[in-house]
C-alpha cells in the first residue's frame, strides 16, 4: 500500500517546495519579471490571434530559412541571459574586497559563472552559428531547402528544449557549481549530490542530440545538393566553412555525448569513471572533454571566419583574395583541431615532450589562422571598400582578433601556461577570440543576411551605435583582466583581499556596462528597423551588391527559393550572373516539389524536455510515461506518409511575376 | 636585455595611471618563474614582429581603399599572387620555426619533475646546489597542508622555506582538483586526488609571497590561499625547532578531522606527523589502520 508520501515521491521525486528560490530575491525578482513578461507575451499572442500562425508557420515550418531565423533568435534571448550572469560576475568582483563580502555568495556565485559559460557556449554561440548556417547554406549553393527538412525542424526543438531546461534551473532548483565543463571529482555525486549538475548533463544531451543531427543534415546538403557546375572548388567560402564545422561537429559531438552519459552513470548508478574508487580516474574526463571541447571552439569560430570571408569581399567589391589558399587554411584548421586538445591541461603533470608536441601543434594552427587574415587584408588591398556596418565589424574583428590569437599562442608555450593558466589573463584571451572572433562575425553575419531574410536593412545608426560600444566595452572589460592574470589573479573568485586589485575590476565593470549599452543599441536598432521599416526596405533582393547566389533571389525569398535551379560556372556565382547578363526566367514554370510542415519535431523534442526535467528530479514515474509517448509519438510519425506537396505551377509564376513587377518598380 | 626595456615600460604603462599595479607573473623571485618570465616576453615580442603589422596593414588599407577615395587603385579581379601566397603562409611559418625550437628546448628545461640540479644555466645556481628541501602539499577542501619529512613537521596555510635552496614540492589532493601556485615561485601544477604530482623549485629573495589554488574546487575556493615565506637560513632553522614546539601534533585522527571541509583556516603548526601519512593521503586509505 502506498502512503501518501511515497506516492509524491513517486510523481516528484526530489521536487519540494524548496526548490523554488522564495529566499533569493535576486532569483525572485527575476523570476516574476519573466513572468510577467511571459503572460503580457502571451496575451499579446492571444489578443492578435496569432496563435494559429505560430504554429503553422513557424513552430512546425520546415523551412530551412524559418528554422535558421528560429535559431537566430533563440541565440540573441539567451545572449540576454548569459549577458546578466556577466554583468553580476563583474558587479561582484568590483565590489568583494576585504570586509565587504559582496551580494553574490559563493552558493549563488558559483552558479553564475558556470550558467555564464554554458550559455554564451551551448545557446548563444552554437544557435548563432547554426542559425546562419542554415538560413544562408542553401540559398547560396542553390538548394530549396536542406537534404532532411523534417530533421531539421527538430534538431531547432531539441536545443530549444535544452535552453528551456537551463533556464529553469534558475527558478526550479539550482545549476551546476562547477564552472562550465562540470570537471569531476567536484561535479560527482559526492561533491555536487544536488540538481544543478543533473540539470547540465541532460540540457546539454537533448541540446546535443540537435546539434548532432543538425551536423549531419549540413554535410548532407551540402554534399549532395549543390547546384549544377558548383564544384567543391567553386563553393562559396561561408559553405566551406559551414562544411568544415558540421563535420568537426559530428566528429566531435558524440564524444560530449558519451562523456556525459559517463559522468551521469558515475552519478546515478554507482560507476567510478571518473572517481579514483574502483580505478577510475578523473583526468579521462579532461581529456575526453577537451577532445570535444578544442574542436567545439573551431566549430564557433570556422563560420565566423566564413563570414568575414563574405563580406569583406562583398564590401571590398572584389574577388576574395586566395580563394583556394584560404580552404586550405580551413581545412588545415579542421585537422589540426583534432591534435591540440592538452593545451588545455599543460599542467596537470604530462611530461615535457608531451607538452611540447601539443604547444607546438598549437602554434602550427596560428598559420593557416594567420594566412586567413592576411587573405582577408589582401582582399582590402585595391578594393573600394564601402564602410556598412558589416565591414566595420570586420575591420573591428581583424584588429581585435589578432590580439586575442596572439595572447592564445603564448599560453600555448607550456612554461607560460604554467604561471598563466586558469588565470585572468587565460580568461581575457578566450573572450577575446570569442567576442572579438565568434560573437563580432555572428553580429555582423545578422547584419549582413537580416534584409535577405525579412526585406529591409537594419537601421546603421543604431547599428554603429552598438559596434563601437560594443568594440570599446570589449577593450576596457579584458584589457584590466590581461593586467591582473599578468598580476598573479586566478580566475572564479568571489572575493579578494588585496583592496590594490579593485581598481582594475573597476575598469573591468566599467566596459561591461559599455557593453550592456552596446546590446540596448543592437536591441533598438531591431525596434527602430521594425518601425522604419517601410524606408529601409530593399526590393532588389541585393542590397550590398553581393557576390554569391543567395543575392539572386528574392528578399524574402520564396518558400523554394529558387524557381529553377541555377547553374553555375564561377565562385562568385551571382557577380557572374550580373556581369554576363543573366535574365530571370519570366516564363515556363512547373510545380515545385517542397517538404511538408510537421508538428512531429516540437512533439518529441516537448518530450525529451520533459524526461530530461523527470531525470533531474528523479521522477521515474513521469519519465518513463514520458520516454513511452515519446516512443509513441516517433512511431506515429513513421507511419505519417503525408510530407510533400507540390507548389503549383500557378502559384509559382504568380509569385515570380509580384517578383518581376517588385523588380521593374525599383529601376 | 636593454632591448627588451622600452618594451616593458610601455606595455606597463597603464599600471603608471594606477598605483599599486604590480606584474607579478613578469617580476617574480624565483629563479623559475623569473625563466617563464622571460619566456612570456620573448614570445610575445616575436609574435608582434607578425601582430604589429598586421593591425596596421588592416587599418592602413580600410583609411587608404574607402569608396570614397576615388585616387586609389581598384582592382576587382585581382585575387592571386605566387609571391605574397608565397609570402603569407611562410612568414608565421617561420615565426613558428623560431617560437617552436624556443618551446621545445624550454618546455624541458623548466619542467616542473626535474630536478634543479640538472638544469645547468640558473643563475641562482652558479655553486653547487644545496641538497633540496622536501615538501609534501596536500589541498584539502579548502585549505593546504605542508608536511616536511625532512623535519617531521608540518603546517596548515603556510608555507616556509629557506632562500637558494632547491625545493621539491610532492602534491597532491584529498578530495577533487586544485592547482598549487604561488606566482613568486614558480609557475602552477595541478593537485589531484589519488595521483601525485611534482614541482622543483627555488625562491632567490626573502620575503612573503601569496599562494594559492588556480583550480575552482567549490564554495570554499575563494578563501583557499596561504603565505609562503622565504627566509634565511638561520629564520628558517628557527621556524622549524618553533614548530616543533607546537603542542598539535598530526596523527591520523587529527588529520581525519582536518580534511572536513572548513573555510580560511588559521595557520596551524604540527610538532610530529604520523609515519607514513602523506602516503595513506595519496592512497585514499588513512582510515585504514594498516596501510
Amino acid at each position: 500500500m502506498l502512503t501518501n508520501s511515497s506516492l509524491l515521491e513517486l510523481l516528484l521525486g526530489r521536487l519540494t517546495w524548496d526548490a523554488i528560490p522564495f529566499h533569493e530575491p535576486i532569483l525572485l525578482g527575476t523570476f516574476i519579471a519573466v513572468l510577467l513578461g511571459g503572460i503580457a507575451l502571451l496575451a499579446l499572442i492571444t489578443y492578435f490571434r496569432f496563435w494559429g500562425t505560430l504554429w503553422r508557420e513557424w513552430i512546425t515550418s520546415i523551412d530551412h530559412k524559418k528554422i535558421g531565423i528560429m535559431y537566430v533568435i533563440l541565440g540573441l534571448v539567451m545572449l540576454l541571459r548569459g549577458f546578466s550572469d556577466a554583468l553580476m560576475m563583474r558587479a561582484q568582483q568590483a565590489v568583494a574586497f576585504g570586509d565587504s563580502t559582496g551580494f553574490l555568495p559563493p552558493h549563488h556565485y558559483d552558479q553564475v559563472f558556470t550558467a555564464h559559460g554554458v550559455i554564451m557556449i551551448f545557446f548563444v554561440a552554437m544557435p548563432l552559428v547554426t542559425g546562419l548556417m542554415n538560413f544562408v547554406v542553401p540559398l547560396q549553393i542553390g538548394a530549396r531547402d536542406v537534404a532532411f527538412p523534417f530533421l531539421n525542424n527538430f534538431s531547432f526543438w531539441m536545443t530549444a528544449s535544452g535552453a528551456v531546461l537551463v533556464m529553469m534551473s534558475l527558478f526550479v532548483g539550482e545549476f551546476a557549481r562547477t564552472g562550465w565543463l562540470a570537471l569531476p571529482p567536484l561535479s560527482g555525486i559526492a561533491y555536487s549530490p544536488d540538481v544543478g549538475v543533473d540539470y547540465y548533463i541532460w540540457s546539454l544531451q537533448i541540446a546535443g542530440v540537435g546539434t548532432l543531427l543538425s551536423g549531419i543534415n549540413l554535410i548532407a546538403t551540402i554534399v549532395k545538393m549543390r547546384a549544377p557546375g558548383m564544384s567543391l572548388m567553386k563553393m562559396p567560402i561561408f559553405t566551406w566553412t559551414a562544411l568544415c564545422t558540421n563535420v568537426l561537429i559530428v566528429a566531435a559531438f558524440p564524444v560530449l555525448t558519451a562523456v556525459l552519459a559517463l559522468l551521469s552513470l558515475d552519478r546515478l548508478v554507482g560507476t567510478h569513471f571518473f572517481t579514483n574508487e574502483l580505478g577510475g580516474n578523473a583526468m579521462m574526463y579532461v581529456n575526453l572533454i577537451w577532445i570535444w571541447g578544442h574542436p567545439e571552439v573551431y566549430i564557433l569560430i570556422l563560420p565566423a571566419f566564413g563570414i568575414f570571408s563574405e563580406i569583406v569581399s562583398t564590401f571590398a567589391g572584389k574577388r576574395l583574395f586566395g580563394y583556394a589558399s584560404m580552404v586550405y587554411a580551413t581545412v588545415v584548421i579542421t585537422i589540426l583541431s583534432y591534435l591540440v586538445w592538452l593545451h588545455h591541461f599543460f599542467t596537470m603533470g604530462s611530461g615535457a615532450s608531451v607538452n611540447s608536441f601539443f604547444g607546438i601543434t598549437t602554434m602550427i594552427i596560428s598559420i593557416p589562422t594567420g594566412a586567413k587574415i592576411f587573405n582577408w587584408l589582401f582582399t582590402m588591398y585595391h578594393g573600394r571598400i564601402r564602410f556598412e556596418l558589416p565591414m566595420m565589424w570586420t575591420v573591428g574583428f581583424m584588429c581585435t582578433f589578432t590580439v586575442g590569437g596572439m595572447t592564445g599562442v603564448l599560453l600555448a608555450v607550456p612554461p607560460a601556461d604554467f604561471a598563466l593558466h586558469n588565470s585572468l589573463f587565460l580568461v581575457a584571451h578566450f573572450h577575446n577570440v570569442i567576442i572579438g572572433g565568434v560573437l563580432f562575425g555572428m553580429l555582423a553575419g545578422v547584419t549582413y543576411w537580416f534584409p535577405k531574410a525579412f526585406g529591409f536593412k537594419l537601421d546603421p545608426f543604431w547599428g554603429k551605435c552598438s559596434f563601437w560600444f560594443w568594440l570599446v566595452g570589449f577593450w576596457f572589460a579584458f584589457t584590466p583582466l590581461y593586467v591582473l592574470g599578468l598580476m598573479g589573479v586566478t580566475r572564479r573568485l568571489s572575493h579578494f583581499d588585496d583592496p590594490s586589485l579593485k581598481i582594475w575590476f573597476q575598469i573591468a565593470a566599467f566596459g561591461a556596462a559599455l557593453i550592456f549599452i552596446g546590446i540596448a543599441c543592437f536591441i533598438v536598432q531591431l525596434a527602430v528597423s521594425i518601425k522604419h521599416r517601410e524606408q529601409l526596405r530593399d526590393l532588389t533582393g541585393d542590397p550590398w551588391d553581393g557576390r554569391t547566389l543567395e543575392w539572386s533571389t528574392a528578399s524574402p525569398p520564396p518558400p523554394y527559393n529558387f524557381a529553377f535551379t541555377p547553374i553555375i560556372h564561377d565562385n562568385d556565382a551571382w557577380s557572374d550572373m550580373k556581369k554576363n547578363g543573366y535574365q530571370r526566367p519570366l516564363q515556363g514554370f512547373i510545380p515545385i516539389h517542397m517538404p511538408k510542415n510537421t508538428g512531429a519535431g516540437f512533439v518529441i523534442a516537448a518530450l525529451s524536455a520533459l524526461i530530461g526535467f523527470s531525470l533531474i528530479w528523479h521522477m521515474w514515474l513521469v519519465g518513463a510515461i514520458a520516454f513511452a509517448a515519446l516512443l509513441a509519438a516517433v512511431i506515429v510519425h513513421t507511419f505519417n506518409y503525408d510530407r510533400d506537396f507540390h507548389v503549383p505551377a500557378a502559384d509559382v509564376t504568380r509569385i515570380e511575376q509580384a517578383r518581376t513587377l517588385q523588380l521593374a518598380a525599383h529601376v | 636585455m636593454s632591448f627588451w626595456k622600452p618594451l616593458r615600460i610601455f606595455a606597463l604603462s597603464p599600471c603608471l595611471i594606477a598605483s599599486g599595479c604590480d606584474l607579478l607573473v613578469l617580476h617574480p623571485f624565483g629563479a623559475i618563474a623569473k625563466h617563464q618570465s622571460h619566456l612570456i616576453v620573448v614570445s610575445t615580442v616575436l609574435m608582434l614582429l607578425i601582430v604589429v603589422p598586421v593591425i596596421a596593414l588592416t587599418l592602413l588599407f580600410a583609411w587608404r581603399y574607402r569608396a570614397s577615395n576615388a585616387q586609389a587603385i581598384y582592382r576587382p579581379d585581382w585575387d592571386h599572387s605566387t609571391a605574397l601566397e608565397l609570402l603569407i603562409w611562410s612568414a608565421p611559418l617561420l615565426i613558428v620555426i623560431a617560437l617552436g625550437a624556443i618551446t621545445w628546448i624550454n618546455t624541458h628545461t623548466l619542467d616542473p619533475y626535474r630536478p634543479l640540479a640538472l638544469a645547468d644555466s640558473r643563475p641562482a645556481l652558479a655553486t653547487a646546489p644545496a641538497p633540496p628541501l622536501v615538501v609534501e602539499v596536500v589541498a584539502l577542501d579548502w585549505k593546504w597542508l605542508f608536511i616536511y619529512p625532512q623535519q617531521g613537521i608540518a603546517s596548515v596555510n603556510e608555507l616556509v622555506a629557506p632562500v637558494d635552496v632547491p625545493i621539491h614540492f610532492k602534491i597532491t589532493s584529498s578530495s577533487v582538483m586544485n592547482s598549487f601556485f604561488i606566482p613568486a615561485l614558480a609557475g602552477q601544477i595541478y593537485a589531484m586526488p589519488g595521483m601525485q604530482t611534482e614541482l622543483n623549485a627555488i625562491i632567490n629573495q626573502v620575503g612573503s609571497y601569496d599562494g594559492f589554488s588556480a583550480n575552482y574546487s567549490g564554495a570554499g575556493f575563494s578563501g583557499m590561499h596561504f603565505k609562503f615565506h622565504g627566509m634565511t637560513a638561520d629564520d628558517f632553522e628557527q621556524w622549524v625547532r618553533g614548530s616543533k614546539d607546537s603542542p598539535a601534533a598530526l596523527d591520523r585522527a587529527v588529520y581525519l578531522r582536518l580534511a572536513q571541509p572548513s573555510e580560511r583556516n588559521p595557520v596551524q603548526l604540527y610538532s610530529s606527523v604520523a609515519d607514513g601519512l602523506y602516503d595513506a593521503i595519496l592512497n585514499h586509505c588513512v582510515q585504514a589502520p594498516s596501510c
